[in-house]
């Protein structure tokens, strides 16, 4: 087999895995579907590592390969290709292992769900169009996987389509990345126009070129072209890797089933915002005031959206703040230009968020569909692997130290201070606060979910829709299809950060794809200082970062586990915070009333005023009705009569004579 | 295959005077008026596929042409012939002349043979539309079409078809006597009616300017672009579900196609000095119809609207050319342009097609159009839930569904005329998907609506090759558009190179 | 002595009778009959005074085919009114109005 086949299958067997278990439902059946999909994603996260393998110790060169023309038009080649190189195959590897996991995991969450091919075909569909992102040679296929994602992200959060909230959730996904790709697509147009193709190599290649070039969009504003390729690209990124204020609709998305939750929403789809910036580094790094954008964007949400997190009570929705966050934390460190730490923050982030959710989704099987923490607790008798595979995410996400997150986190850190780059002092106390936020959300979760008292009371005639904090049976560890999958995630989880700082980060494995400027590299002092990951480990304890993870942890163990009282006393302390974390800081009122109420008003008045009133009712019927006047008025002179016919006949005839005569 | 068979007669006349024949068959034998028509749309088809690969795209001449004088009187001539920009047009024709027939198989069950009949002498015009080279002749199957068209919504149509039927023929009347009126002119002035001779008879700009306008009133109203476009939703509200797949499969296409064959090129410089109007509507339409299409309650209504929406892209792209001409040394970007605007009618036509059917499966079954009435037919019709929802997806320019094609080309195209072009175009990104999918969640997805839900019962065999055909043509252009697009580069290259030479300066004196 | 000028007279006198019976008379279709035959009796009249003076037959021969076709017409008239009293049960003028607007 040749490399090109290789790579094709890569994508391809997801594709066809999904096309069987979705078209063939009812000849594969449940087992079958879910043993395509794992077959096809195996075999696929298999041949991945496999190049991963080869380029890592066979040194294997960048490939670029074509695999058709899709269309020449207007001088342009618009072609589908694959861009492997350490970056692409970084993402494959990652993709496609996480997508396993959760396809194993995926058999147990979803063992008496009617739409069981559905979703195997779903996922295997989301890993193809993931693949095609991530492996794409131009811009035009990175659309293509851009969107595709996006749809499979619509159709899964919206899987329970009996549900109203899934499927508004869903639509608002799909909408609000929309206004993203709006962006997105417009800076495609401005790469086309600038360099006149839309392949990565020859882009990056002519990027330099362009530098000094500037735009008058707005009379009297002059922008660098740059710039503005920049932040239209990245407005595309906002809406899917969900920055402020494009962030609203994924915490909604946890309307969907949780396996989802973990792939999509948290390890892979929302990730490729951050992956395209890193890709795109060649042209982010021309422009200051591009990443400067990027990096505030980040800042805020990184803060933002962690202090949301802690008053939310739904166990999936905390995560997904949190997810919000540490997305927050990948955007500032492409903001500094520290591309290889956001690299390997969504590594690490991947396999921990993962685990995290796939440990919610554990705990919510166990109580039947409760996902509120308000009615769970002491759940760590009865669910041990659950509970100690959500520790080690916990502390992975925390950036303790040893952990995968503490070494991508602490980097990102470090790059932010070293960072000269306008406004990066509001970005580097944001990610020390943010610190301490993720600790103390992210304890809070750990000790309501599985510590203290049960908070739910056990009945067996409760029936089919028990009330909130009922359930039918005494909750118990979930089986090993769900359970395997934890662990396999949390060994990563644990050591992946350690394994790989080293090449990742500081010693260039990234730089083929990714290029910093040297007045940018941010992460060079950093580097300096590294001495192997026990050395950067020991270093931290005792540092800022370090201390403020401590004291989250001690306020959320003294809070949640001692003074249980002391939460709502600090609600009703503040109300007027608390009501603007709980309410998102009222970001959704805002959009329905600034964009969606004002549209559908827009619409009816354009439709029923312009439409029906001035073109119908003026022009359109406005002509017929004053040839109807017209007639009624002259009608009146047919009496019917055949003398006054015969009058006006000959009255015309003497007319007409008359005027001959006089002429 | 013969190369000497006239095979664009074949593909004119084979439908007409088989639906001629179709109309002998009587009321009484419906299977037979049936078969008839599938028999002969099939034959069509074929012949259109013939004629395809007998195409050579490799250069801008007129391919399988036939001349014979007609009224030699006025040196009207039949004159047929087709280039890269006939042909797509032809073969969606030919396709959805196939299709049409299958998908009124049992939907219609009065005076079938008529119905059948309309479709082929319908299809017929419209061939005869896409291939004809002399003025004269064009106008004679432009207005001719309308006549089955009108048939049909009056016949078969809805409570309203009355009032929709004379809108409909009123409306397009309107604006082809203007066009009338220049093509008399152009007689006058050259003594020909050949759309050829006239491609290189000089004119003054003041002259090429009224021409313009009397081509543009003609063929506004047939794309439509706002504001004359309110006949289009009453006609495809009213019209039986065939009716409406033809009318905006191909119907509006001649509007597009008017543009191509006649405004750009016998008034080049006129449309360079009025390509602001052209673009400002074009955007207008994009915009102002997408907010429109958002608050419809009437599920054809909202099809209707939006196909308005998409035809606005076509229409921006071809006339941003000129702009691009000055923007840009090369100005290849027009040819994107250009392109981009065949390759959104080509795939406009599969996706409203598809839609229409979609709706059409559902009326059939419910007699309603509302969308009020529906919700979560997902639930007992999943297979047409997955055909819809990636129909509508394919109308809000998913990539890999040929909706995107069309319109990344002409909104890259628009880029480089002007920013400010591409981020009004841009916006249907946002407005498509919310109407596609606004209207998705409502219909298809969410609790069951209703009792009369519940008892839906999934597509059948023939609704599910109609609409499997279409999937399949939707995702295929979506993924190698290439084929398409190469029908027609030495056309558009000859075309653009023709409208950067201006012609007034031949007509000095 | 008779001159043309005084057969002419005759004939216009004639003629105008005819026109203003036709939309002076309200009451019966017979007398609208009769005054068209009245008025093609009256061009007859110019013809023959024509003819006469001039020395040209012509006129008289055009005389015979008025007078024919004034006998199909006649004729074809009333059968029409026959039809029209049939259905409608009158032939007064004046209720005969099927052609308002």
């Amino acid at each position: 087999m040749s490399l090109k086949t290789i790579l094709l299958l890569i994508p391809l067997l997801p594709l066809a895995a999904a096309a069987i278990a979705g078209l063939l439902r009812k000849q594969v059946g449940r087992a079958g579907s879910h043993w395509v999909a794992i077959l096809g994603v195996g075999v696929s996260f298999l041949l991945s590592a496999w190049v991963l393998y080869q380029q890592i110790f066979l040194g294997m060169e960048t490939q670029n390969i074509t695999i058709y023309t899709w269309m020449i038009s207007g001088g342009v080649h618009f072609e589908v290709g694959f861009l492997i190189d350490h970056l692409t195959t970084l993402m494959m590897t990652v993709v496609t292992f996480v997508s396993l996991m959760v396809h194993i995991y995926t058999i147990g969450y979803m063992a008496t769900d009617p739409g069981y091919q559905r979703f195997f075909s779903y996922i295997a569909l989301f890993t193809f169009s993931m693949l095609m992102l991530v492996m794409s040679n131009n811009f035009m296929q990175l659309f293509f996987g851009w969107e595709a994602v996006g749809l499979v992200s619509y159709l899964l959060i919206g899987f329970w389509f009996d549900r109203e909230s899934a499927i508004y959730a869903g639509l608002k996904a799909f909408l609000v990345n929309r206004v993203g790709d709006f962006g997105f697509l417009l800076g495609i147009a401005a790469v086309l126009y600038s360099f006149g193709s839309l392949d990565y190599a020859t882009v990056f290649a002519a990027a330099p070129g362009i530098a000094g070039k500037t735009v008058t969009l707005i009379p009297g504003m002059e922008w660098q072209w740059i710039t503005v390729i920049c932040i239209c690209l990245f407005i595309g990124a906002m809406g899917k890797s969900a920055q402020a204020p494009l962030h609203v609709w994924l915490p909604d998305s946890m309307e969907g089933p949780t396996p989802i939750s973990a792939l999509i929403h948290a390890a892979t789809m929302v990730t490729a915002g951050i992956f395209m910036v890193a890709r795109m580094s060649p042209l982010f790094e021309l422009s200051d005031a591009a990443l400067s954008f990027v990096m505030l964007i980040g800042a805020v949400t990184a803060l933002g959206m962690g202090l949301v997190g802690i008053v939310q009570n739904d166990i999936k929705r905390v995560i997904a703040y949190s997810t919000l966050s540490q997305l927050g934390y990948m955007t500032v460190a492409l903001g500094v230009s520290a591309y290889s730490a956001a690299i390997f923050h969504l590594m690490t982030h991947a396999f921990f968020k993962a685990l995290l959710f796939l440990g919610a989704g554990s705990v919510i099987i166990a109580l039947h569909h409760q996902q509120d923490m308000r009615y769970m607790g002491g759940l760590r008798k009865q669910m041990p692997i659950t509970w100690i595979t959500a520790w080690v995410g916990t502390l992975a996400l925390i950036g303790f130290p040893f952990m995968s997150g503490f070494y991508s986190k602490d980097s990102i850190i470090e790059a932010v201070a070293e960072s000269s780059r306008w406004g990066s002092e509001v970005a580097y106390w944001s990610v020390l606060l943010g610190v301490l936020i993720t600790s103390f959300y992210s304890f809070r979760l750990l000790y309501l979910t599985f510590h203290g008292q049960p908070r739910y009371r056990v009945d067996v005639g409760a029936g089919e829709h028990p009330p909130d904090g009922v359930v039918q049976h005494a909750p118990h560890e979930s089986p090993w299809v769900v359970t395997v999958p934890l662990i396999l995630l949390a060994i990563p989880s644990i050591v992946i950060g350690y394994l790989l700082i080293g090449p990742v980060l500081f010693e260039g494995w990234l730089s083929d794809a990714i290029s910093v400027l040297p007045h940018n590299n941010v992460l060079e002092h950093a580097a300096e200082n590294f001495h192997g990951p026990v050395a950067m480990a020991k270093h931290a304890i005792g540092t800022a970062p370090f201390w403020l993870m401590i004291t989250g942890f001690v306020l959320a163990t003294f809070i949640y586990q001692f003074r249980p009282a002391l939460a709502d006393f600090f609600k009703q302390k503040l109300p007027g915070i608390y009501r603007l974390l709980e309410n998102k800081y009222y970001f959704d009122e805002l959009y329905q009333k600034l964009f969606i109420s004002r549209s559908v008003r827009i619409g009816r008045g354009l439709w029923k005023k312009v439409d029906a009133g001035v073109i119908d009712g003026g022009l359109v019927n406005g002509s017929a009705r004053l040839m109807g006047n017209l007639a009624a008025r002259i009608r009146v002179w047919q009496s019917g009569y055949l003398f006054h016919y015969a009058f006006a006949m000959i009255a015309g005839l003497i007319g007409i004579l008359a005027i001959w005569v006089v002429l | 295959m013969a190369s000497n068979w006239p095979i664009l007669s074949i593909l004119i006349w084979l439908p007409i005077l088989g639906g001629l024949a179709i109309l002998t068959v009587g009321n009484q034998r419906a299977p037979l008026a049936r078969v008839m028509a599938l028999v002969i749309s099939i034959l069509v088809f074929v012949f259109s596929i013939f004629m395809l690969m007998a195409f050579d795209p490799s250069t801008a001449a007129m391919k399988f042409s036939e001349l014979s004088p007609w009224i030699a009187a006025f040196n009207v001539n039949y004159h047929l012939g087709v280039d890269g920009f006939s042909v797509p047009l032809i073969l969606l024709t030919t396709f959805f002349g196939v299709l049409v027939v299958i998908a009124g198989w049992e939907v219609i069950q009065e005076r079938v043979q008529q119905y059948m009949a309309a479709f082929l002498i319908m299809e017929g015009l419209m061939v005869g539309v896409f291939s004809a080279l002399d003025a004269l002749l064009f106008y004679v199957f432009f207005e001719a079409m309308l006549i089955p068209m009108f048939l049909l919504i009056g016949m078969w149509g809805g409570p309203r078809r009355v009032y929709a039927t004379i809108k409909f023929f009123l409306y397009t009347f309107l604006g082809s006597v203007f066009m009338l009126i220049g093509l008399i002119y152009l007689y006058i002035q050259s003594g020909t009616w050949s759309i050829l001779e006239w491609q290189d008879f000089p004119l003054t700009l003041e002259v090429q300017k009224w021409l313009f306008l009397g081509f543009l009133a003609a063929f506004s109203v047939k794309i439509p672009m706002w504001p004359v476009h309110t006949w289009l939703p009453d006609a495809h509200v009213e019209a039986p579900t065939g009716g409406s797949v033809i009318l905006a499969a191909i119907m509006l296409k001649i509007g597009g196609y008017g543009f191509i064959r006649f405004s750009l090129p016998i008034t080049p410089d006129a449309a360079a000095a009025l390509d602001w109007l052209i673009i400002a509507l074009s955007l207008i339409t994009v915009v102002y119809i997408g907010f429109v299409a958002l608050v419809q309650e009437d599920m054809k209504k909202l099809i209707a609207y939006s196909s308005i929406s998409h035809m606005g892209f076509v229409t921006l792209g071809l006339f941003i050319a000129f702009a691009i001409f000055q923007n840009s040394d090369g100005g290849e970007g027009a040819a994107l342009g250009v392109e981009g605007a065949m390759v959104q009618m080509i795939s406009h036509g599969f996706i409203s097609g598809a839609l229409f059917l979609c709706v059409g499966v559902l009326y059939d079954r419910l007699h309603s159009r509302m969308i009020v009435d529906y919700g979560g037919v997902a639930h007992t019709m999943p297979w047409f839930a997955a055909f819809a929802v990636l129909f509508f997806m394919a109308n809000s320019g998913l990539p890999g569904t040929s909706g995107f094609v069309g319109e990344f080309m002409v909104i890259l195209a628009a880029f480089q005329a002007n920013f400010w072009y591409a981020f009004l175009a841009s916006l249907t990104l946002i407005l498509g998907a919310a109407y596609s999918l606004w209207l998705v969640k409502r219909v298809i997805f969410g609790p069951v609506g209703s009792k009369k839900v519940a008892k839906l019962e999934d597509i059948n065999a023939r609704e599910a090759l109609v609409l499997g055909t279409l999937a399949v043509a939707v995702l295929l252009l979506g993924l190698w558009p290439e084929p398409l697009v190469n029908l027609m580069h030495a056309s558009v290259d000859q075309l653009l190179a023709h409208i950067q030479q201006p012609k007034f300066t031949m007509a000095g004196n | 002595m008779l001159t043309l000028a005084h057969f002419l007279s005759l004939g216009a006198i004639l003629f105008c009778l005819g026109v203003a019976g036709i939309f002076l008379n309200r009451k019966n279709v017979i007398i609208l009959l009769m005054c068209i035959e009245l008025m093609l009796l009256a061009v007859n009249m110019n013809f023959v005074a024509f003819s006469r003076f001039l020395g040209n037959m012509d006129g008289q021969v055009f005389v015979f085919f008025i007078l024919t076709v004034a006998a199909s017409e006649a004729a074809i008239g009333l059968a029409i009114l026959v039809v029209l009293f049939r259905n409608r049960r009158t032939i007064n003028v004046a209720e005969l109005d099927e052609l308002k607007g």
